[in-house]
């Protein structure tokens, strides 16, 4: 297993055009990393370039499944808070 | 494709006084001073008259602000700097074209995101190839974080590009660390002080090499209580010395539901009277734009009028474009409005009070007008989205700024959602006295006297400035302007 884009990825473009391995395919409803292509950017750059770009938490995975960008690695917002946000938000709706 | 005739269809500021009274730009070299001529985000004379566009064709960003998320893209977003429709760099020339035919005064094409022109170099410079292939007259500009200015510098000279606007919210890495959490730099997420360091080190290379080559650089700053409020000042002083020939303070706008760090956190923004003192505070150094209000990154149109849903991608697939003929009648109208407007300056309406004659001195005064364009009161209250705001004194009147409805958001607990409309056109008029409007209806009127506001309908139709000054010689008549605002004696 590689990386791997999940579907809270916002299609922002920023990890295609970086990926040394042209392993990053603008697909839809989201981007994909082929599996097959991915060299987690071994021999290239030091930290895998996607994720070191994405903005959205949790929208790429690493090789074992967990989150590369985990909850509040990014925005700096605690996650209690941010789950309290949604919460909040959906009730209102 | 049927041309419409413009004149009447946006007289893009609403005021004809906005800028009038002493043009901000009086002060500048005269080849700055023609470059922005027409720039509507640039000349408070020009943005009556000429338009601009946005098109979104750069998602992706190479750093992260506390008060954006990149996440909360729905279409129901007007937040500002925020799009829907993302384009590729031909669809955004086509669009751009179909716009230019059908609104002559479009004179201006920028981009500025979703994310940063800058972090899409292929697809911003791909779009600004083919348009200034296609239609020479429109002129470009680009808005950007400054990460990677320096390195496009010369490609942006190639591209003949004179205008760039950077948003710098600070010099100070200590006060960057808690703007930017992170930027991407060499290949690398780097976060704290060290990447606002880094952000600030490339913003100030990137601005004095841009006016080093005569490029106009403008500076916007978001002005964040508590975080870089009082740094502005400081701010305005140093991108000034480095030729920035122009200092927009936009306000931070933070709500919860936007999914910011700032909106979650409670960070509250600016009042709007903190807003003007820190803006009247920085424009000792430097031009300010007063005008701005905060477009949306895709907004089509004039400032404050975003026409956008007239040019969706699918109803431009079907629209028929011969711009040659097209460019003829830009020409034709941007000359009529230049002549009307040296005839405007020959007339030079001016509005004088000097001839009131109170031995005390009288105390300034806000008013906030509805109006719908053309420079005179022409709105019905209930219809205003926004208020021109003007400041009448013993000498004269003069055009402050606009305050929108829904943007004006004041954080804190005042900020529930039971708040009705009126409460919240109440609060973005803070600190006005009167209201103008064509019309109002009974109970607005009624909460409004209540708030310390007064409406007033009797000038519907007249030219603003005028009005103003009117409302202003009564008050002075019936000796209210000698003591202090009630509304104001209550609160403080
Ligand atoms: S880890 Fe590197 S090689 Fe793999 S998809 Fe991301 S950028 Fe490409
Ligand atoms: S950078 Fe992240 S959000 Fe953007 S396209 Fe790539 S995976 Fe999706």
């Amino acid at each position: 297993m590689t990386y791997q884009i999940i579907e809270t990825c916002v299609n922002c473009c920023a990890c295609e055009p970086l990926c040394p391995s042209d392993a990053i395919i603008e697909a839809r409803p989201h981007f994909l990393i082929s599996a097959k292509k991915c060299t987690e950017c071994e021999g290239d750059y030091i930290d895998p370039q996607c994720v070191s770009i994405c903005p959205i938490e949790g929208a790429i995975l690493d090789s074992f499944g967990k989150a590369a960008n985990p909850i509040g690695s990014l925005t700096g917002i605690p996650a209690a808070q941010w789950v309290a946000m949604i919460a909040e938000v959906r009730a209102s709706v | 494709m049927q041309l419409k005739p413009i004149a009447q269809t946006a007289s893009g500021c609403t005021s004809s006084g906005c800028g009038g009274r002493s043009d901000q730009l009086t002060h500048l070299p005269k080849h700055i001073r023609e470059k922005v001529h027409n720039h509507p985000c640039y000349s408070e004379q020009a943005h009556h008259h000429y338009a601009r566009m946005h098109v979104a064709v750069a998602p992706a960003c190479n750093i992260q602000c506390h008060y954006c998320n990149r996440k909360y893209d729905c279409t129901n977003e007007s937040r500002p700097g925020v799009v829907s429709e993302l384009l590729k760099p031909d669809q955004a020339v086509k669009k751009v074209m179909a716009v230019a035919a059908n609104i002559p005064q479009m004179t201006v094409l920028g981009i500025a995101g979703p994310g940063d022109p800058l972090a899409n170099p292929e697809r911003t410079f791909e779009t600004f190839r083919q348009i200034t292939e296609k239609a020479p007259d429109i002129k470009l500009c680009v808005s950007t974080n400054g990460l990677a200015l320096p390195e496009h510098v010369d490609a942006l000279c190639e591209h003949n590009i004179d205008h760039v606007t950077i948003t710098i919210n600070c010099i100070d890495p200590d006060i960057g660390a808690k703007i930017y959490p992170w930027i991407f730099w060499n290949h690398q997420r780097i976060k704290g002080r060290k990447a606002a360091e880094i952000l600030i080190s490339q913003q100030q290379k990137g601005l004095q090499m841009l006016t080093d080559r005569g490029i106009l650089v403008k500076v916007n700053s978001v002005m964040i209580p508590g975080i870089n409020d009082q740094h502005l000042v400081e701010v305005s002083k140093v991108v000034k010395a480095k030729g920035a020939f122009l200092h927009n303070v936009m306000p931070l706008i933070a709500e919860k539901e936007h999914g910011t760090f700032y909106g979650i956190m409670g960070q509250r923004g600016p009042t709007t009277d903190e807003l003007t003192a820190l803006q009247d505070q920085c424009a000792g150094d430097m031009n300010m734009m007063r005008h701005c209000r905060q477009c949306r990154a895709d907004a089509v149109g004039m400032l404050g009028e975003d026409r956008n849903e007239e040019f969706t991608l699918d109803k431009i697939e079907h629209m028929d474009i011969d711009y040659q003929q097209a460019m003829q009648q830009r020409a034709a109208y941007q000359q009529q409005i230049e002549q009307e407007n040296q005839q405007q300056s020959r007339g030079e309406m001016v509005i004088s009070l000097a001839a009131l004659k109170s031995k005390k001195s009288l105390r300034p005064v806000l008013m906030a007008v509805a109006s719908s364009g053309s420079g005179v009161i022409n709105q019905h209250f209930g219809h205003a989205k926004e208020f021109l705001i003007y400041e009448a004194n013993d000498m004269d009147v003069r055009f402050i700024g606009h305050r929108k409805v829904d943007l004006y958001c004041h954080g804190g607990d005042s900020c529930g959602e039971a708040e009705s409309k009126l409460d919240k056109i109440i609060r973005a008029l803070e600190g006005c006295e009167v209201v103008l409007c064509s019309k109002i209806g009974y109970e607005p009127w009624e909460t409004l006297e209540q708030a310390g506001i007064q409406p007033n309908s009797e000038h519907a139709m007249e030219v603003i400035e005028e009005a103003v000054a009117a409302v202003y010689q009564e008050m002075a008549d019936k000796g209210e302007l000698t003591q202090q605002h009630h509304a104001w004696l209550a609160t403080a």
